[in-house]
């Protein structure tokens, strides 16, 4: 239905068909970009830096937020800081990452981890602190380690955090891997479509940004997955088997 | 006396240890990229007083504002409509999770195609990327309002503009501000990337532009800048937050006592 509303809207003049083609031509115009070696290149690019990307924020979230939270003195000594950077736009950013790296794969990672590390660690801070106390406790008296008492009692307790966390850093850091490459113009999807909307090429531009679109959505039903996978023992999701 | 100094040092202790540490070891610095605080902060003193204030802080701070206020809002009334009535609910659904899913710095040139690179564009986009995250809640925070009091209200015939306000909203407000908060950051994103892509002023544009001119401690004056601006809303967002959800707390706190 959407579709046909998007289809109609252009042909019966609502909207210039120069700001928004009709669907048949925006797919006309995906059909050529798909074809081109470059675009499949730049799908390349982006979706390389928003793993690395991705990858160091998380592991640099669950290990700096499993450190901090797990000691208490710490967590208090560190909160204040946490509050204060964790609002600042990883935007502003962006000249630092420019002159620093131009317009290397660097720069997109160095807005990537900012933006996403953040998301990681509050949700396993949040995580950590809704470890049970008895549970805790329990472990202690049956003599368990520090490691074992992690591997057993904090780990299975803040996953499902963790994995929040992982959730919401997947999205933020495919929005600052595509801004990097609108703004500062490192290579990928965001450059074309800067470039197609720089050479009036409008279809193509409507193309790319479908494309970002779709990839949204495929990682985000992907994360799910995973994480479905990995709390199969977890009460959220074994409650899901039994429509309530 | 004790435990409020504790507090003073556990809050500032860090913070002041950073900043002096960063004030030292830059101190000597002759990277060219990484000036001294000092020169940063002077910087500061002389970029972000009188005529850059007016030029760019303000006009960055009106569009941020306008359109945050115009994006929840409309996401707010939406939301509550699609969110009480059923049969528009699953017909939409599938495509706002569909347009939520765009990254939105992609708003940033379809709107220009329409609204050109003046004011009216940067606020629709701040606004259009404020819509999703808050649309979304409200929606899910309506469906999910508990069964009980929708069925005691209505016993009780509370109706109208009464139930909209002490039942729908009241029992969303939990969920759309999970909603705000989540497009406050948005937000701030979009109003910087918008004057970027799209410079006429503010202080997205001035950053660009100093780090353009290798005007490298004002360039980071400005980064300091925007991060302020960043931690402001955020602690204002929370002053609202606690004022709003105070009967939320008070719910929590006595159940789980």
């Amino acid at each position: 239905m959407l579709i046909a509303i998007l289809e109609t809207l252009p042909r019966v003049g609502v909207v210039s068909a120069r700001h928004l083609p009709p669907t048949s031509a925006v797919a006309a115009a995906f059909v050529e970009e798909v074809r081109k070696r470059a675009f499949w290149v730049a799908l390349g690019d982006t979706l390389t830096s928003w793993a690395i990307g991705l990858a160091i924020a998380v592991a640099a979230g669950v290990v700096l937020g499993f450190v901090i939270g797990g000691i208490g003195p710490l967590r208090e000594f560190t909160a204040s800081t946490v509050e204060f950077l964790r609002p600042i736009p990883s935007v502003a950013l962006i000249p630092l990452a420019v002159i620093l790296f131009g317009t290397r794969i660097q720069s997109a990672l160095l807005l990537i981890v900012y933006a996403s590390f953040w998301q990681v660690l509050i949700q396993v801070l949040g995580g950590v602190r809704e470890v049970d106390p008895v549970a805790d406790e329990t472990a202690r008296s049956y003599g368990l380690g520090a490691w074992a008492r992690f591997r057993h009692v904090l780990w299975p307790t803040a996953l499902p955090y963790v994995m929040t966390g992982v959730r919401l850093a997947a999205s933020v850091a495919l929005v600052l891997a595509i801004t990097a490459e609108l703004i500062v113009g490192t290579d990928g999807l965001g450059k074309l479509i800067g470039t197609a909307q720089a050479s009036q090429a409008v279809p193509a531009m409507y193309a790319l940004i479908a494309v970002t679109g779709v990839l949204g959505i495929v990682i985000n039903v992907g994360v799910r997955a995973v994480e479905r996978r990995l709390l199969f023992w977890h009460q959220s999701v074994r409650g899901e088997v039994i429509p309530s | 006396m004790t435990a409020v100094a504790r507090r003073l040092v556990l809050i500032l202790g860090l913070p002041v240890i950073l900043l002096v540490v960063w004030w030292f070891v830059s101190a000597g610095s002759t990277t060219y990229y990484l000036p001294p605080l000092s020169a940063i902060l002077d910087a500061f003193g002389r970029k972000w007083t009188g005529g850059a204030l007016r030029d760019h802080v303000l006009p960055s701070v009106a569009r941020l504002s306008l359109g945050y206020v115009l994006g929840v809002g409309a996401a707010v009334v939406l939301g509550v409509l699609i969110g009480l009535v059923r049969p528009v609910r699953a017909a939409t659904e599938p495509v706002f999770e569909f347009f939520r899913a765009f990254p939105p710095p992609v708003l940033v040139p379809v709107i220009m195609l329409f609204a050109g690179i003046g004011d009216t564009m940067k606020v629709i986009v701040i606004a259009m990327g404020c819509l999703w995250p808050v649309l979304l809640n409200t929606v899910e925070g309506v469906r999910g309002l508990d069964g009980i009091l929708s069925d005691t209200s209505r016993a009780y015939r509370i109706t109208g503009l009464a139930r909209l306000r002490h039942l729908v909203l009241r029992g969303a407000s939990p969920q759309i501000m999970t909603g705000a908060r989540q497009a406050m950051a948005i937000a701030i994103i979009l109003m910087v990337i918008s004057e970027m892509f799209a410079p006429t002023n503010g202080l997205g544009y001035s950053i660009v532009e100093d780090q353009r001119t290798f005007a490298i401690p004002e360039m980071w004056s400005g980064i300091i800048l925007l991060g302020l601006l960043g931690v402001a809303y955020s602690l204002l967002l929370r002053v609202v937050e606690w004022r709003v959800l105070a009967w939320h707390r008070g719910l929590r706190r006595a159940r789980r006592s």
